[in-house]
Formats: structure tokens, sequence, C-alpha cells
């Protein structure tokens, strides 16, 4: 498992965490419990299986979105 | 791709839209010209609808019912009804209002961004070549050397190799005169070097550091969520998807597609699910500025409702550097029993043990074998053939040390001055008594008075230390009660007692030898130096152990609580009066609507961001 830290552009609308928080929930290999989309710091924090997926394709998924990723942090936990 | 850059002009497209309403109104109103008063308003419409129409797609693709989907089929409803006055400013009024939005609500969240932005970006590391070179901060790791110079950051927490320095060390204590670091000084990551080059070890990396782990701490606190919080939330995740439930059973019974439009705009939820989160953010960083961390909204509600604050007296209400202050002898060989005293203590890292090494001085040492910690007596040892114990009365009486009359009165003399007694006896007779006395911090008198008015009904210390004592300190700090000889457990005890009559208690210790009561009280308040204990531990930090900003975080906790109220008052009370203005009023339409929502919105910004300069007066 990695845990991954996705820094977004500045988040407004409470709605765009519902979004995010379904998108990244959906993608097979991400651990749906660990999905938590920071609104004040505009940040997505989760857990995923590296071999089923890559960040890339993750950071697609919320660009797809229209909102902005700033930086990605992965790390083995 | 179209996506993309129609989401990226958002804030053009509203300018856009807004010029071409003005454009159309002036051509009806000032030449009575209707054409290009429809031709511009369709124009500013389908421009408007486009970006909002494509979140409201997104939306729909991860099963979201959004307000973006409301306003979206709100528009189009009124374009296909031919209202196109609506629909072009229900969509500027939408975008415009997004943009205010964005602008305001990054100066609420301007005071955590600046905690944030202190973190420290690049380090001078050693390769293996042995030159210095720039790196990215995350490349280090422990055991890496690194150069930091004159006017550098930090980069992570270590330890001096060679060079001598002064560090500004206010990112992490709060406090600013310069810190001089050489050889084997702990330097911390954020802190700055203001003078000097020093060659450093890598210790501790990225979130694992002190600093790290105060942004940590803020950045989750900013997005903690309260029982009310998510409570608003899952109502919003049903709420928007009943509006178009509801307004969609309008059109089929009524037949009113005006009126069913009007409903999904009007009950946009808007400000409720904002305003929250905008209390709170402004409210923790108005702290992190002063000096007080706060772990989370619920942290700021429990505080802000606080029955009772528990103090420790040594460290908190005390400077916690105390000294010997009268002292008695019974014996003739003087030295000699010093000497033993001083050897017993010498094994103890008590407070008192310090005072009373520091008093004697240099002597002669004794080994020390047989040693016994008796928990909340003292010590017992066998020293130089002779039973030594060094202890309050409790451990005299526990060693059947007979005590006479003079001794006594000595005991109450030095007691009644707010001495803590250190009794030494050898084989079982007393040859010292030692009085020692701390300090009250300056300025806690003061700062005791504001938690009073601020509605705190009882301020309570709990110590360790003898009754007489602690009854002083109460009495000069106008505390309500005092209880001396208390175990840690006792006082844990006592603040389950306090908690099981229903009062929410808050404790205030150093975050070291407190933690049990720290852990069981509903708020406990470390006066940490950015010790990591403090910060794990408790659910407020002071930071710098500085005392005077507890009235501070009390206040603002109160200040932010009361914040978020008036901002779900707001929230709700604005969807109430546009519903019940809507179903009884002529004037009410979509437009007003969406302006008075948008308004909305902006006030409970507004109001939030008077967090940020809460003061205490």
């Amino acid at each position: 498992m990695h845990k991954a830290t996705i820094q977004l552009g500045t988040l407004t609308c409470p709605s765009c965490l519902q979004k995010i928080d379904n998108a990244v929930k959906s993608l097979e290999g991400v651990d749906k419990e660990s999905v938590n989309v920071l609104f004040n710091s505009s940040k997505v924090k989760f857990n995923f299986d590296a071999e089923k997926l890559s960040i890339e394709k993750i950071e697609n998924a919320i660009i797809a979105l229209g909102y902005e990723v700033k930086k990605s942090q992965v790390r083995k936990i | 791709m179209l996506q993309r850059f129609i989401l990226s002009k958002k804030n053009h497209i509203a300018l856009l839209g807004g010029i071409l309403i003005a454009i159309g109104f002036i051509s009806k109103f000032g030449f009575g010209n209707v054409d290009i008063f429809h031709l511009a308003l369709i124009i500013a419409s389908v421009l408007g609808i486009a970006p909002i129409a494509i979140q409201a797609f997104q939306a729909l693709k991860v099963k979201v019912v959004s307000i973006d989907v409301l306003v979206t089929i709100a528009v189009t409803g009124a374009f296909l009804i031919k209202n196109f006055e609506e629909s072009a400013i229900v969509t500027f009024l939408f975008l415009f209002g997004a943009y205010l939005e964005q602008r305001t609500l990054n100066k609420t969240r301007s005071a955590i961004k600046e905690l944030t932005e202190m973190a420290p970006e690049s380090a001078l590391k050693q390769m293996e070549n042995g030159e210095f070179e720039e790196v990215e901060v995350d490349e280090v790791d422990v055991g890496d050397i690194l150069l930091v110079k004159t006017g550098a950051k930090v980069p992570v927490d270590g330890t001096v190799l060679t060079g001598e320095g002064h560090i500004n060390e206010a990112s992490i204590t709060g406090e600013s005169v310069p810190v001089g670091k050489k050889k084997d000084s702990q330097v911390f990551a954020g802190t700055i070097l203001e003078n000097g080059t020093l060659q450093i070890v890598a210790d501790r990396v990225g979130e694992d550091t002190t600093f790290g782990k105060i942004i940590e701490l803020v950045e989750e606190a900013q997005d903690s969520k309260s029982e009310a919080e998510r409570f608003i939330d899952r109502f919003s995740k049903y709420y928007t998807p009943a509006v178009l439930v509801l307004a969609i059973i309008i059109w089929l019974i009524l037949r009113d597609i005006e009126l069913a439009i009007t409903i999904l705009v009007l009950g946009c939820p808007g400000a409720l699910v904002i305003g929250v989160p905008v209390s709170n953010v402004a409210g923790i960083g108005n702290g992190a500025r002063n000096g007080v961390l706060l772990k989370g909204s619920e942290v700021i509600n429990d505080f802000s409702n606080v029955d009772a604050v528990i103090f420790d007296k040594t460290g908190t209400l005390t400077i916690g550097n105390p000294k010997v202050a009268d002292r008695e002898f019974y014996a003739d060989n003087i030295d000699e029993v010093l000497g033993y005293l001083a050897s017993v203590e010498n094994e103890s890292d008590h407070p008192l043990a310090k005072a009373v090494v520091e008093h004697i001085g240099d002597t002669k040492l004794y080994p020390v074998e047989n040693t016994d910690v008796v928990k909340g007596g003292g010590i017992v040892a066998r020293v130089n053939g002779h039973r030594v114990a060094v202890g309050n009365v409790f451990l005299m009486e526990q060693e059947n040390v007979h005590l006479n009359e003079k001794v006594r009165e000595d005991i109450a003399r030095f007691e009644q001055k707010g001495n803590s007694l250190v009794l030494t006896s050898v084989d079982g007779e007393l040859k010292v008594l030692m009085g020692i006395r701390d300090r009250i911090r300056p300025g806690v008198k003061e700062d005791l008075q504001k938690l009073k008015k601020l509605g705190v009904k009882s301020l309570i210390v709990l110590s360790g230390d003898n009754q007489g004592t602690v009854d002083l300190v109460a009495r000069e700090l106008g505390l309500t009660k005092a209880y001396g000889h208390m175990l840690p457990e006792d006082k844990s005890a006592y603040i389950e007692k306090l908690q099981a009559k229903g009062q929410i208690v808050a404790f205030v210790g150093d975050g070291v030898n407190d933690s049990p009561s720290l852990a069981l009280a509903d708020i406990g308040i470390a006066m940490g130096s950015g010790t990591d204990v403090a910060i794990e531990t408790s659910d407020v930090v002071l930071m710098n152990s500085d005392f005077s900003r507890l009235p501070h975080a009390l206040g603002l906790t109160k200040a932010t609580a009361n914040n978020m109220r008036q901002n779900i008052v707001i929230a709700i009370g604005v969807v109430l009066v546009l519903l019940t203005a809507l179903f009884f009023s002529e004037w009410m339409n979509m437009s007003i609507g969406m302006l008075v929502h948008e308004a909305s919105i902006l006030v409970v910004i507004l109001n939030g961001m008077r967090l940020l300069r809460y003061r205490l007066r």
C-alpha cells in the first residue's frame, strides 16, 4: 500500500469535495475508507495499491473533473 | 480539452456576461432596442451556462447532485420558456459569486497558509564527493550531513556537527530572541540561522520533525469536523437532490415551469455548507498566529463551553524553578549530613531535589546504595552505612522518625510561608528541614481573572505539594479550590468526579508528568515549548509555555463557536425567507433568489473573516 497526498488548486465549493471524493473512490485499487478530501487545505489524502494503478491515473481523474493538481507526494506504508 | 479551457476561463466568462447584460439593458432602456437586448442576453446565457453545465455533468458522472446541477436545469428551463433576462442574470451572478467566494476564502485561509509557507523547501546536502549541493528537502534522509548558511532555514531536525551560530526559533517556540547553537546542540526544522554557519546531521526529516508535526496538526485541525458539521454534510447530501425532486413534483402537479425552476435556484444550499468550515479555518488560523494550537472544531466547541479549569501547580502556575528559601538543622555533624543529602538527591531529577543540590553546592559526595523511591513520599537509601530518608512528613512517619514539638512548629511556620518541605533523617533521626519555594509566574493572576470574566465557573489547582503551599498559591491567585498531596492518579480521579457531575473540564499542565490527566480531561491544554509529547497528547497547545495565551485561547474558541452559530442561522434563515417570499409575495424571482444566495455566502465568509482579527479585550 502507498499513502498519497495530492495538493489541489484552491477548493471553493463544498460540492467539489463530494465530486472529488466519489471520483477517487470509484477508481479500482484505491482504499475507499482512507479517502479524505480536505476543504480548507485543498488536499486529498488516500491509500492506494501502486500495483493496480499509478498515481498519474488518479491525478488525471481529478484533472478530468476540472480541478488543478499542484503536487503529489507518495510514500510507502 | 475544450471543457478544461472553458473551466479555466470561468472568471473571464463572468466578466463578459456582466458586460453583455449591461449592453442589453442600456440598449433596451436607453435606446428602446429590444432585439439587441434579447441577443445580448441570449449570448450571455449560453456563454455563462457552459462552465456550469460542464461541472454539473461531471458531478452527475460521479453520482453527485450538486448545486451546479440545480442551476443548470433552472437556467435551461428559463431559456426554454424564453425568459432570457433571468437565464442571463442567474448565470452571471452564480459565476461572479464563485469568483468572489474564491477571493474571500483565500483570505480566511491566509493565516494558516503563512504558517505552512514557512516550511523549508531546499537543503544543502553533502554528496559522495564531499561537496555540498542544493537539493529538495524531500530528498534529505536521516543521517545526511547538511550545511546551513546565515539567513537560511534549517531544513530538518538535527544535531550540530561543527560551527556556531544564533538561531531564531520563533516558528517552533514563539520566542524570537535568538538562541546560541554550537557542537552537539539540537536544531529544529523551520527555524532561521541569523548568523554563523553550521554543519548538521539530520535526525528527523519531513513530517517527523517538530515543525512538520505542528503543520500537520494545524492542517488537519482546520478540516476536522464536529458532530454538528458532519450532520450538515449528511443533510446537504440529501437536501440538494430533495430540492430537485420537490421542483419536479411542483412542475408535474401545477404545470408551472416558472415556479419549478425558481424553487431550484432558491433551494440551493450555498451558505449552509460553507459557513461552519469558514469559521473554523479563520479561528484556528488566528490561534496559530498567536501561539495557540487548537486541534479542530470539536475542541473549539468543548472549550467554549468549559465549566472548570484545573491547573497543575509546578511549572504551570509557578515558574517551575524552585529554590531553597528556609532551613533548620537539628544536628551537630551538619557537613556530613549535607553530604549524605546531596548524594541522595543527586540520584533524582525531581525539581525539589535539583533545588536542594543547587543549594548545598560543592560538598563531599558518598556512594549511594539500595535507593528506594517511595511514591508520593521521597527517597530512602543507604549512604556510608547509614539509612538516609529524604522526603516529606508522610515519609518521616513511615520511617518512624520522631518529630518533636519544636520541629512541628518549624514545619507549620515553613508551610505558612508557602514552602514545600524536604526533611532528611539519618538512621531514624531528623537532621535537616528545608523549605523550598517556587515563584508564581508574573501576570498569572490577571490571566486567571480574565478566565473568570469569560465565564469559567471554577478554577482549581491540584498539586502533589503540601496543602499549606497550595493554599497559599490559591489565596494569592484567587482560585476557587486548592488540593494538595495529590498523586497523578488522584488528579485523574478528581477530573472524573467533576465529569460525572456533568461538568466540562479543562486541564492545564506541562504535558510531561500529567499526561493521564491531559488525556482524560475534555480539553487537555499543554504548556508546550514545542515538545512532541505536548503536541501529541493535548487538545490545545500554548506555544513557548506562555500562560498569558490561555485567556486568548478561551476567548477565541468562544468567538469561533459563536461565529459558527451565526453562520448557520444566516444560512438557514436565508433559505426560509426566500421560500416564504416565493409563496407569499409577488416580487420573488430567480434572479433575486440567486442574488440573495450569493450575497449570503459572501456574508458568512466575511463574518468568518472577522475571527482573523479577534483579540481579547
